[in-house]
C-alpha cells in the first residue's frame, strides 16, 4: 500500500509539474474560452434572452450552471490528452516497464483532471459571482456542486484516457472529440431549458448526462436546496450509472493498453 | 563453456491482430554480455524487446530474465531491468533531475537512496551540468544520456537498450559506445536492437540477425563472419554496362569458384572460396564479354555480407555504395 501510495503520488506531481512549465498554454485553452462563454455569452444574450423561459433574474445566472459543466466536460473529455502523447512518444511504454501497478497510472491522471476541474469549477463560480450570481444554496451548495462535477467527470475521463489508449493516431482523438464537445453542449439545457427547446432537440437532450448535471447544478445556484435536492439525488443516481458505463467501457480499453 | 545464461527464450511468438510479427525465436543471452538484435525496421525485434521487458505479452512461447518469467512474474522481472526506449521517450516539460526523481519513485526507492543514485548515474553519463535543464532544451546526445541514467537507475541487472544510437552524430554515437561498454565492465549484461551493422559488429559480443520475424543466425560477429568463409568479390560497371549485367551473371554463375551472385545498383557482389581463385577468372570472363568494369574490389566477408548471405538482401532497401575503409 505505501508503494502504491508512493508511484501514485509521483505520477501525479508530474502532472503538476507538468502543468506548473505550461502555464500559459493552460491558462488559454482551458479556462479562458470558458470565462469567454459566461461572460461573453452571458451577458450578450442578457436582452435576448427572455426571463420567462429561463426563469432566472439574469440570463448569465442562467448560464453559470451551463459554463459550470461545460468546463467538467471540457476538461474530462481532454483529460486522455497527455496519455495520447505519452503513448505516441513511447513514455508510457517506460512507465510500463517500472514494477508499478497498472492503475496508478490511470488513477494519477483521474486525480489531476478532477482537481484542476474542480479548482476552475471554482473561478467561474467565482467570475459569475462578480456578475451578481449568488449561489442560493451558499457554500454547501458549491460543495455539492463540484461533488456533481466530480461525478460527471470521472466518466468523461475514462472515455477519454479509453479513447487515447484506442486510437491510432491523436488527429484521430481531436476528431472524436471535436465531433463530441459541440453537439453534447448544444443538446443540453447548457444554453436554454428544455422547456424552450425544439421538441426534437429536447427529446435528445434528454439522454444527455450533461442535462442532468445542469439541471441539479441550476437549482443549487437559482432557487434553493428545495427544489434542488430531489434534483441532485436524481443526478447522483444516474452519474453512479453512466461512470460505472464508462469504467467498464473503458477497462478493456486499458487492459489491452497495459498488458 | 557453460556459461551463466541470463535470459532464455524460446520458441516465442507474438501476432498482433491476424499479423505475425515473431515466429518460433528462441536463443539465450549469457550473463556479462552485450546481446544485440539486429534486423531491418519492422523485423520484429522491438516486439521481442518488449517482449522481455513484460510490456507485450507473446501470443506463443515463452521466455524468462534471471529465471523469472516475462508473463507470470512481471513485477519481480521490471524490477531487475532497466530499460532505455529510443530517444522520443522523454517528457519535455521535466528536467532531466525530475525524470529521475519520478523514476526513482516508481521503483519504490526511498527519497535519499534516490538523490544518491540520482548522484551516481548523472555522474556515469556525465550530465551533471544538465540535470537541472528542461530536458525540451536538451540535443540529442544528452536525451540519449538521460535515457540511460534513467535505465540505470533501479541499478538493473539486465539493461535493455532499443536503437541506442539512432539518429546520433558520430561523436555521440562512439561515447553512447563507450558508456555500453563501461556497462558491461560493471558486470550489467546488455540487450539492444540496432540495424546499424557496424554498430553490431564492434559493439556486441554476440548477435541474432532478425529477418522477418525470424531469427537467420546467432552468433559472435567474428564467429559469423568466420562462418561464411571465402572472400567478397565486388564488381562496378559503368552506367552503360548495366543492361548487360545479367549476361555477364549468368556467365560467372557456371565458374567453380563462384559460390553466390547478388546484384547490387552498379554491379554485383560475387561471394567465392578464395579470391585469388575466383579473380583471374572472374576478369577473363569480363574481358570475353568486353564489359567494361569500372572498379572491381574483394575483401573478408564483413557483416554486411553475412546479413546478405542469411536474408538473401541488403539491411536496407537501397543498395549500400561499396565503402572502402
Amino acid at each position: 500500500m505505501p508503494e502504491y501510495l508512493q508511484e501514485i503520488t509521483a505520477l501525479t506531481m508530474r502532472w503538476v509539474r507538468r502543468l506548473s512549465r505550461e502555464k500559459f498554454s493552460m491558462l488559454f485553452t482551458l479556462v479562458q474560452p470558458m470565462l469567454f462563454w459566461l461572460i461573453f455569452f452571458g451577458n450578450l444574450f442578457q436582452r435576448a434572452a427572455d426571463a420567462q423561459v429561463v426563469q432566472a433574474p439574469s440570463y448569465i445566472s442562467f448560464l453559470a450552471a451551463g459554463v459550470v459543466v461545460m468546463t467538467v466536460l471540457n476538461n474530462g473529455l481532454a483529460g486522455g490528452v497527455d496519455l495520447l502523447f505519452d503513448k505516441e512518444n513511447g513514455f508510457l511504454e517506460r512507465l510500463m516497464a517500472t514494477p508499478i501497478r497498472r492503475t496508478s497510472i490511470v488513477l494519477s491522471r483521474f486525480l489531476f483532471v478532477m482537481t484542476i476541474t474542480s479548482l476552475q469549477v471554482l473561478v467561474i463560480l467565482g467570475v459569475a459571482f462578480l456578475f451578481g450570481v449568488r449561489p442560493a444554496t451558499g457554500l454547501a451548495g458549491v460543495a455539492v456542486i463540484l461533488f456533481i462535477g466530480l461525478l460527471f467527470g470521472v466518466g468523461l475521463t475514462a472515455i477519454s484516457m479509453a479513447l487515447a489508449f484506442s486510437v491510432k493516431s491523436h488527429g484521430d482523438f481531436f476528431s472524436v472529440l471535436g465531433f463530441l464537445s459541440l453537439p453534447m453542449i448544444f443538446l443540453s439545457s447548457a444554453l436554454v431549458p428544455l422547456a424552450a427547446m425544439p421538441t426534437w432537440m429536447s427529446v435528445l437532450a434528454r439522454f444527455n448526462p450533461m442535462t442532468w448535471a445542469i439541471d441539479a447544478v441550476r437549482p443549487l445556484i437559482l432557487s434553493g436546496w428545495a427544489d434542488a435536492l430531489p434534483r441532485v439525488g436524481l443526478v447522483v443516481m444516474i452519474m453512479v450509472a453512466f461512470d460505472a458505463l464508462c469504467l467498464y467501457g473503458s477497462a478493456r480499453a486499458f487492459r489491452r493498453a497495459m498488458g | 563453456m557453460d556459461r551463466a545464461v541470463t535470459i532464455e527464450v524460446s520458441k516465442l511468438g507474438k501476432v498482433y491482430d491476424g499479423l505475425t510479427a515473431i515466429t518460433d525465436l528462441s536463443f539465450q543471452v549469457f550473463a556479462g554480455e552485450i546481446f544485440g538484435l539486429l534486423g531491418p525496421n519492422g523485423a520484429g525485434k522491438s516486439t521481442t524487446l518488449r517482449i522481455l521487458i513484460t510490456v507485450v505479452r507473446p501470443t506463443a512461447g515463452h521466455a524468462t530474465v534471471l529465471g523469472h518469467d516475462v508473463t507470470t512474474e512481471t513485477d519481480r522481472v521490471r524490477s531487475l531491468i532497466g530499460y532505455v526506449p529510443q530517444e522520443r521517450a522523454i517528457d519535455r516539460f521535466l528536467t532531466g533531475r525530475e525524470h529521475l526523481l519520478l523514476l526513482g519513485a516508481l521503483y519504490h526507492l526511498p527519497k535519499h537512496e534516490t538523490i544518491r543514485r540520482i548522484e551516481e548515474v548523472l555522474k556515469l553519463v556525465d550530465l551533471e551540468a544538465q540535470a537541472d535543464r528542461l530536458a525540451r532544451t536538451y540535443s540529442g546526445g544528452m536525451k540519449r544520456k538521460l535515457d540511460i541514467a534513467c535505465g540505470l537507475l533501479p541499478n538493473p541487472r539486465v539493461l535493455f537498450l532499443d536503437e541506442p544510437t539512432l539518429g546520433l552524430d558520430v561523436q555521440s554515437r562512439l561515447r553512447i559506445w563507450d558508456y555500453v561498454r563501461g556497462l558491461r565492465a560493471r558486470g550489467i549484461t546488455i540487450v539492444m536492437t540496432t540495424n546499424y551493422l557496424d554498430e553490431a559488429d564492434q559493439l556486441c559480443d554476440r548477435l541474432a540477425i532478425i529477418d522477418g520475424g525470424r531469427i537467420k543466425t546467432i552468433g559472435s560477429p567474428t564467429e559469423l563472419k568466420a562462418a561464411l568463409g571465402g572472400d567478397v568479390v565486388s564488381l562496378t560497371v559503368g552506367a552503360a554496362e548495366i543492361p548487360r549485367l545479367t549476361t555477364l551473371a549468368s556467365a560467372l554463375k557456371g565458374l567453380p569458384a563462384i559460390r553466390a551472385i547478388r546484384p547490387t545498383a552498379s554491379g554485383m557482389e560475387l561471394r567465392v572460396e578464395s579470391s585469388e581463385k575466383a579473380l583471374p577468372a572472374v576478369l577473363e570472363t569480363v574481358s570475353r564479354l568486353a564489359i567494361r568494369l569500372e572498379f572491381i574490389e574483394y575483401h573478408r566477408p564483413r557483416l554486411e555480407d553475412v546479413f546478405v548471405a542469411h536474408t538473401g538482401h541488403a539491411i536496407r532497401e537501397e543498395f549500400p555504395k561499396t565503402e572502402e575503409p
